[in-house]
């Protein structure tokens, strides 16, 4: 254990800052490097005379088309999505699917937390239930997403009583938290099970009963499991929103932008990119939100030394 | 049983199970067989009887596999026995463990490494519902007590062994218990730290007067510590015998008394009683620490 004072640990946020930037410019810089210096028609191997699509590429084309220079993906980012009048400039028309994205993935990685965590604590109390749930959490995440989609939109669609109807944005939560609380109920499961026999014993010896226990032991020592496990779903509540945002036909997220911007390709090459990159952005928020838990939790997470 | 010296202290309480609330622990006839896998059985202890009285430090001792810890886990009402009777001060095992009438204090100090200093020493009053001005005041005591003052907002990971050690005693003191079970609980520390953590511990009992049960396989330490010996051996464990050590009272016991010839004394009695009529075999004393 080390102390740190404030301003050593301040010098240090500012150096991961500092390498963060670096490292998006490095990544830039490689990417106009190869544009240079690549085969303007990428480089395939085993191709037919005459017969489009034959042999396997093994480096991409670094044309215009294939690959804009970032400077024209941001300058497009900077331009209006169309030529109407009125029309928002292409990267706020980005931010905002982004934002209603970030919503929908947020409500899916809560639900599959909650579910996650409850499945869990099932688990935990009783022996029978972790031995019946858990080949089946462990099966559901074999179901490939594109399967599921259309299933829980069917499904979904029927659901109608009073004023409730169900929305096409519900399936997309309800795939995301799919997707997530897989993470969360076996990390969970762990971090609750965790705890020494030694540590139950002495819980024992002060009659504290299986929730004082829950709360007091089994909760705090699960936070350094948790943690990566809830990163873990947040980045699969994302992913799961973006693709079923697709799967499903909802509009209005990033995941249809991209496939919309994408049929754009051909005649206005840089465009497709700015969704992509509101899709990474949007990944970076998600563990930037986990990463702040992580702070407020961080007490939790001190591991003791062997005494 | 083969008593082969029985001590007139181990032999004051009558054969049938007392109600008497004045002794710290009884034990009466008690057997515990661990089932196994496919049904086969190990005896882990059989026919002890054991009388603790109040105040007294009591030392059970042994190789290892004699079931001394096993005997402790059950004055704790952390096991069962398969058979005989258990009462802590009048209660059932259960009953003293409900009503906290213990203290326990185990190897590894295992504190709660998200706790200071101060909140694993509270942690039992806490569970019990003591009000947070009651509990300040106590744990200020508590790590007075334990020479920690200093240490309170202190994390586990930042002390060492023997501190987190006494924070563990500390811990165990919180709810004045009258009866303190220890199972080797300086086994892990150095031996400077383990002289100095023995002294302490002196001390320490000297001030709460309580009871102590106190699992070790050192046998200086046992000498050291206590008012009387309780030799175990394995298979299936049993008690062999009971030594008288009193070495004086605990509050004057000081390091000079390691030097002491009563205290080689002590220490020959023990040895030898843990080596059995059969002194010639080694194997005996397996694994019992003669530091």
């Amino acid at each position: 254990m080390t102390t740190t004072t404030p301003a050593t640990r301040r010098a240090r946020r500012w150096r991961a800052v500092l390498w963060g930037v670096l490292g998006l410019v490095a990544l830039a810089a490689v990417w106009e490097l190869y544009k240079l210096v690549g085969p303007a028609d990428g480089w395939l191997i085993g191709a037919r005379e005459g017969v489009t699509g034959s042999g396997i590429r093994l480096l991409p084309r670094t044309s215009d088309q294939a690959m804009p220079h970032t400077w024209e993906m941001l300058a497009r980012a900077a331009t209006p999505v169309t030529r109407a009048p009125g029309a928002l400039p292409l990267g706020v028309v980005v931010l905002l699917a982004a934002l209603v994205s970030l919503g929908i993935a947020a409500l899916g990685w809560l639900v599959g937390v909650v579910v996650g965590f409850a499945l869990a604590l099932l688990m935990l109390g009783f022996r029978i239930a972790e031995r019946a749930v858990l080949p089946f959490v462990i099966l559901s995440q074999t179901v490939p997403l594109i399967a599921l989609a259309p299933l829980i939109r069917n499904w979904g669609s029927r659901l109608e009583f009073g004023a409730f109807s169900w929305e096409s944005w519900m399936s997309v939560v309800i795939i995301a938290s799919y997707l997530a609380f897989f993470p969360v109920a076996v990390g969970a499961l762990r971090g609750l099970q965790s705890p020494e026999a030694a540590d139950l014993d002495l819980m024992r010896s002060y009659a504290a009963g299986w929730w004082t226990t829950l709360f007091r032991l089994r909760l705090p020592a699960s936070v350094p499991f948790l943690i990566p496990a809830l990163r873990l779903a947040a980045a699969n509540a994302v992913v799961g929103t973006v693709v079923a945002e697709i799967s499903v036909g909802f509009s209005g997220g990033i995941g249809r932008l991209i496939l919309e911007t994408a049929v754009a390709a051909s005649s206005d090459p840089a465009k497709p990119w700015s969704p992509i990159l509101g899709a990474v952005l949007l990944g970076l928020v998600a563990a930037g939100f986990v990463a702040l838990l992580a702070a407020f939790l961080s007490p939790f997470r001190r591991q003791e030394t062997a005494a | 049983m083969s008593t082969s010296a029985p001590q007139p202290s181990a032999a004051a309480t009558g054969p049938t199970p007392p109600a008497d609330a004045t002794e710290a622990v009884v034990v009466r006839g008690v057997e515990r067989v661990f089932t196994g896998a496919k049904g086969a059985t190990v005896t882990a202890l059989t026919g002890i009887e054991l009388t603790v009285h109040d105040g007294e430090f009591v030392s059970l001792i042994g190789p290892s596999g004699c079931g001394k810890s096993t005997l402790l886990r059950l004055i704790a009402d952390l096991d069962e026995p398969t058979a005989g009777d258990i009462r802590v001060f009048g209660r059932t095992a259960r009953q003293a463990r409900i009503d906290q009438a213990y203290g326990i204090a185990f190897q590894q100090a295992g504190l709660l490494p998200w706790r200071s200093v101060a909140a694993n020493i509270e942690l039992p009053l806490q569970l019990h519902g003591v009000g947070a001005s009651a509990r300040r005041a106590r744990v200020a005591e508590l790590v007075e007590l334990v020479g920690l003052s200093d240490f309170a907002k202190h994390y586990p990971d930042q002390l060492s062994g023997g501190m987190q050690q006494r924070v563990a005693i500390a811990r165990s003191l919180a709810e004045s218990p009258r009866l303190l079970l220890m199972d080797e609980p300086f086994g892990a520390l150095d031996e400077m730290t383990r002289e100095r953590m023995q002294t302490e511990l002196l001390r320490i009992r000297a001030e709460t007067g309580a009871a102590v049960v106190f699992v070790t396989h050192s046998i200086p330490e046992a000498v050291y510590l206590s008012d009387r010996v309780v030799v175990m051996s394995p298979r299936p464990g049993r008690i062999t015998d009971e030594i008288d050590v009193r070495l004086g009272e605990a509050a004057e016991r000081g390091e000079d008394l390691r030097e002491d010839t009563a205290f080689f004394e002590g220490v020959t009695a023990v040895r030898e009683a843990l080596h059995g009529p059969q002194a010639s075999s080694a194997g005996a004393a397996r694994g019992v620490d003669v530091r």
